[in-house]
């Protein structure tokens, strides 16, 4: 057999793997100095009191208030509710958007993918001039007489929804319209030959092979959902207070730095359930798909 | 995908009415703002009643608005001259090792993207509290520079992915350390992705509202932390002025990327 | 410029646990032209690229005239190399490619203008240097690598499968050319192919590898002529191995005890072209097939059904056409071409 390793060759290889680890380092320092070590701050600083003394009274508190209990239900209704629209909406945008042809198909993505491309404080105020009190959508409404008050669609729940779903659309949209995509033309051709209906190909062909994608487009809307900022802080009004809303006046108006911390420590823990769940669902699927296969 | 489904007028009429909505909501609130910002009145009426460029003059002779636009740009230019360069180096790294460490790299360096911005913010506050840092230009620089750095590999990662390595191998026979393999062949090769990662980076840092808002402040105040408390405190057609503007450069920007990619 | 000789000693190299070299030892000498033939996944990459500096071996020495070089970065080895696909530099000139080592010299720019003009000259691509990289066709692109391999006179030159990208014809060509370059340089050349036609026509010597080990390193000839292994045999041309036994001497002396390898186009049909101490093997017509410049006929050898082809010049294949399946034949071969295989001998 061959013979046994030269020690300085193997030194040589190790050395050289090190060269190509430290090309990532300045990245990961700043990685670490702006993304891990400010976590890890988070973690302190909720075990500490306003003068610097360890407690667990910031958790205390925290956890039994009831404004953090309603916090965490306004969280997950407008990431559940959001999530639900977007599926509404957005499965048979990407299903029309499929079946078009590449070109026109290319051009329209273009104009979906605009608001993504435009800052969310413009897509803010621009929903803020739709739907306020004297805004343009409530002008159209009375002045065509459909209703006679103007309605309260912004500065509460629906007007938060409303912008959290024109946000998320164009994010669950691309896994959506990227599974419908690869989908195979002819087993729509070979479903309908056997004389399935329009709705009966979409059931058990389209959205069979597009699950992926609605699982990952969903997977998208809740990370981004739950951790949501400008949009409640804005088109909520101060009457929408999910989880970041309150840690950001928890912070800025009652400059209660360990309660902030434990409020940012509860929507890890939320987000790092749903990941698991999610992931979780995503093994299961699998497994079932197999066992069918 | 549904053309190969044979007679389906009646559900693709249903099908395209109900697309043809869901692009207007999409698109509705980017456009309002459009004529708005050239309305002659303090009102916000649409359509307006007359046209003028007054709320541009408003916005151009504010110099609180003025420090603003500056500052955004420069934390833009900064942010790109900083995450791009480390991206590509970090890159190359992820590329070259492969296996279990570059899966870890790469998942750690990613990791800015997925945690909420919220947190980002409120951690990055405490630590540049504890250094007398908030509401310096260096604070936002490294919240924006972290959160470029993904933006920056995932533009990077596939070029590098599709670089022929052998030659880097050629450029080093001929006599190529490694910096100048990487100076002379790879950075001129990936030339059209290298600015594709810095105008997303500049964008990343130009678009940043959360760490803007909690980190920067007074004469260090970004575009998006103004716009932010204006908002809150009362609006008018400046915002609108501003928001045209600001869509503008960023809509140019992403031609610009589009346009150079496909040529 | 002063060509060195190449020292490979005892170089084993593993992935996981796959062998890619195994203990693999050979001398080159200085100015010589030396090929590594092998099939597919032999490891003549890995060798080369070892020497190059781009596969680090696992142990073993590797050694430049006297120095060692096996742990040298490969910037420093100061050897040429020409790349399966080339890996020219697509956003610089042809110029500029064939400049670029004189430019990483630190050589002043007009000379190493000249030098590089030069060099292009001598690879007939005068006229090129202001073309882009993409606008040349394949054998173009071939000689810039040729140039920029060259242009900077290293003492050593490595070529991994040059000329497999290119037709036929453009190959024959190169090839000529490239064994041109090398006896007007004189620099020691590693050359890599599996076209054992190509090793037969450009090398000094031939260095046989298979799984990662040496099986044969010698003169074209000999390596056909006289293989050492029965792989190298038939990876060298249509070769038959006879079991012993199967042969009998046409002057009725006792016939070898060894296996013996004879090549298909060594045989006769005709009794009188072979000496009288050839030998004679005698079976029948299993199948025939007319080739354009010769026949090739199957015979199933008499006693145990061996089967073995026979390659009969069209020249002297007057008979060949009239041959029928099943008939016997007795097909000759001269002394000279009847090579008892070294492994098999007891
Ligand atoms: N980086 C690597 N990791 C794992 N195995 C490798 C690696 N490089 C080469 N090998 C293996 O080593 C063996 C020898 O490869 P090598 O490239 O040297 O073959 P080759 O003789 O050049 O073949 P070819 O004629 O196809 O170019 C192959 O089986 C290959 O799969
Ligand atoms: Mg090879």
């Amino acid at each position: 057999m061959t013979a046994t390793a030269d020690p300085a060759l193997a030194a040589d290889a190790l050395r050289e793997r090190r060269f190509f680890l430290s090309l990532s380092l300045p990245a990961l320092f700043i990685v670490g100095l702006a993304a891990i070590l400010p976590i890890l701050w988070i973690i302190r600083q909720s075990f500490l009191t306003t003068g610097g003394e360890y407690t667990f009274g910031n958790y205390e508190k925290v956890l039994s208030s009831g404004l953090t209990w309603s916090a965490l239900v306004t969280t997950l209704e407008l990431s559940l509710a959001t999530l639900a629209i977007c599926i509404l909406l957005g499965t048979p945008l990407a299903l029309a958007l499929a079946s078009a042809r590449p070109r026109v198909a290319n051009v329209l993505m273009a104009f979906v993918m605009l608001p993504l491309w435009t800052s969310i404080l413009v897509r803010t105020y621009g929903w803020l001039v739709l739907l306020r009190r004297d805004g343009l959508i409530n002008a159209a409404l009375t002045g065509s007489g459909l209703t006679a008050e103007p309605l309260p669609l912004v500065y509460n729940f629906t007007g938060t929804l409303i912008g959290m779903v024109h946000y998320m659309l164009p994010l669950f949209l691309l896994p959506v319209y990227a599974a419908m995509r690869d989908i195979d033309a002819n087993l729509i051709r070979a479903s309908s030959s056997m004389g399935a209906s329009l709705g009966q190909v979409i059931r058990t062909v389209i959205l069979p092979l597009s699950a992926g994608g609605i699982f990952s487009g969903s997977t998208i809307v809740f990370i981004y959902t739950i951790g949501f900022f400008i949009t409640p802080a804005v088109l909520g009004g101060g009457k929408v207070n999910p989880l970041s809303t309150r840690i950001e006046r928890t912070l800025s108006t009652f400059q209660d730095w360990g309660s902030a911390s434990v409020l940012g420590i509860l929507l890890l823990i939320v987000m790092a359930m749903i990941g698991v769940m999610f992931l979780a669902a995503r093994r299961l699927s699998t497994r079932n798909g197999a066992a069918h296969a | 995908m549904l053309e190969a489904y044979p007679d389906n007028r009646l559900s693709r009429i249903f099908l395209w009415g109900f697309s043809a909505l869901v692009m207007a909501f999409l698109m509705l609130p980017t456009l309002v703002v459009v004529p708005l910002s050239f309305s002659a009145s303090n009102l916000l009426e649409f359509p307006p009643r007359a046209y003028s460029l007054r709320w541009y003059e408003t916005f151009f002779g504010s110099a609180t608005w003025m420090a603003a636009l500056r500052t955004s740009l420069i934390l833009g230019t900064l942010t790109a001259m900083v995450a791009v360069p480390l991206g590509l180096l970090a890159c190359i790294s992820i590329n070259r090792l492969g296996g279990k460490a570059a899966v870890t790299i790469q998942g750690v360096l990613l990791t800015p993207s997925i945690v909420p911005g919220i947190l980002l913010a409120i951690g990055l506050f405490f630590v540049l509290a504890a250094q007398r840092l908030v509401g310096t230009l260096f604070g936002v620089l490294v919240g924006h520079v972290v959160l470029a750095i993904p933006v920056a590999c995932i533009v990077l990662l596939p070029a590098l992915a599709r670089f022929d390595w052998n030659q880097v191998q050629a450029a080093r026979s001929l006599g190529a350390n490694w910096a100048r393999a990487i100076g002379g062949i790879i950075v001129p090769q990936l030339h059209i992705s290298l600015l594709s990662a810095t105008l997303m980076a500049f964008l990343t840092s130009l678009d940043e509202s959360v760490i803007s808002i909690f980190i920067s402040s007074g004469r260090n105040s970004t575009m998006p932390k103004l716009m932010f408390l204006s908002l809150r405190d009362q609006i008018d057609p400046t915002i609108a002025a501003i928001s045209t503007l600001w869509t503008a450069i960023v809509v140019a920007v992403v031609l610009i990327v589009t346009l150079r990619r496909k040529s | 410029m002063e060509s060195l000789p190449i020292t490979i000693d005892s170089v084993s190299k593993s992935y996981g646990t796959y062998v890619a070299l195994d203990d693999v030892s050979l001398d080159i000498q200085a100015g010589e032209f030396l090929t590594l033939l092998g099939p597919s996944g032999s490891g003549k990459t890995t060798l080369l690229m070892a020497l190059a500096g781009f596969v680090r071996p696992d142990s073993g020495k590797l050694l430049l005239g006297d120095r060692d070089i096996t742990r040298l970065a490969p910037n420093k080895r100061d050897i040429g190399i020409v790349f399966q696909n080339y890996a020219l530099f697509p956003h610089m000139n042809v110029l500029a490619n064939v400049a670029y080592p004189l430019a990483l010299r630190k050589m002043p720019k007009a000379e190493a203008r000249r030098r590089a003009l030069d060099t292009l000259a001598r690879v007939k691509l005068e006229g090129l240097s202001e073309r882009n990289i993409a606008a040349l066709s394949g054998g173009q692109r071939q000689r810039v690598a040729l140039a920029r391999a060259i242009v900077f006179e290293p003492r050593v030159m490595l070529m991994d499968e040059p000329l497999s990208a290119l037709d036929k014809n453009l190959r024959e060509t190169m090839q000529y050319e490239i064994r041109r370059l090398h006896d007007d340089l004189g620099i020691t050349t590693i050359y890599v192919t599996h076209d054992q036609r190509e090793a037969l026509i450009m090398s000094d010597r031939i260095a046989v590898m298979n799984s990662g080990r040496i099986q044969q390193i010698d003169t074209p000839q000999r390596i056909y002529d006289r293989p050492s292994t029965r792989f190298v045999a038939e990876f060298m041309g249509e070769a038959n191995i006879v079991a012993p036994g199967l042969v009998r001497r046409i002057d009725g002396a006792d016939a070898s005890r060894a296996t013996l390898m004879i090549r298909a186009e060594s045989f006769h049909l005709d009794e009188k072209l072979v000496g009288r101490d050839g030998i004679a093997l005698e079976g029948t017509l299993r199948a025939k097939a007319f080739r354009g410049e010769n026949w090739l006929l199957t015979l199933a050898l008499d006693g145990g059904g061996q089967e073995v082809l026979v390659c009969i010049p069209a020249a002297l294949a007057s008979g060949c056409g009239e041959l029928a399946t099943g008939q016997r034949v007795t097909a000759y071969a001269p002394a000279a071409k009847v090579h008892p295989l070294p492994e098999t001998i007891a």
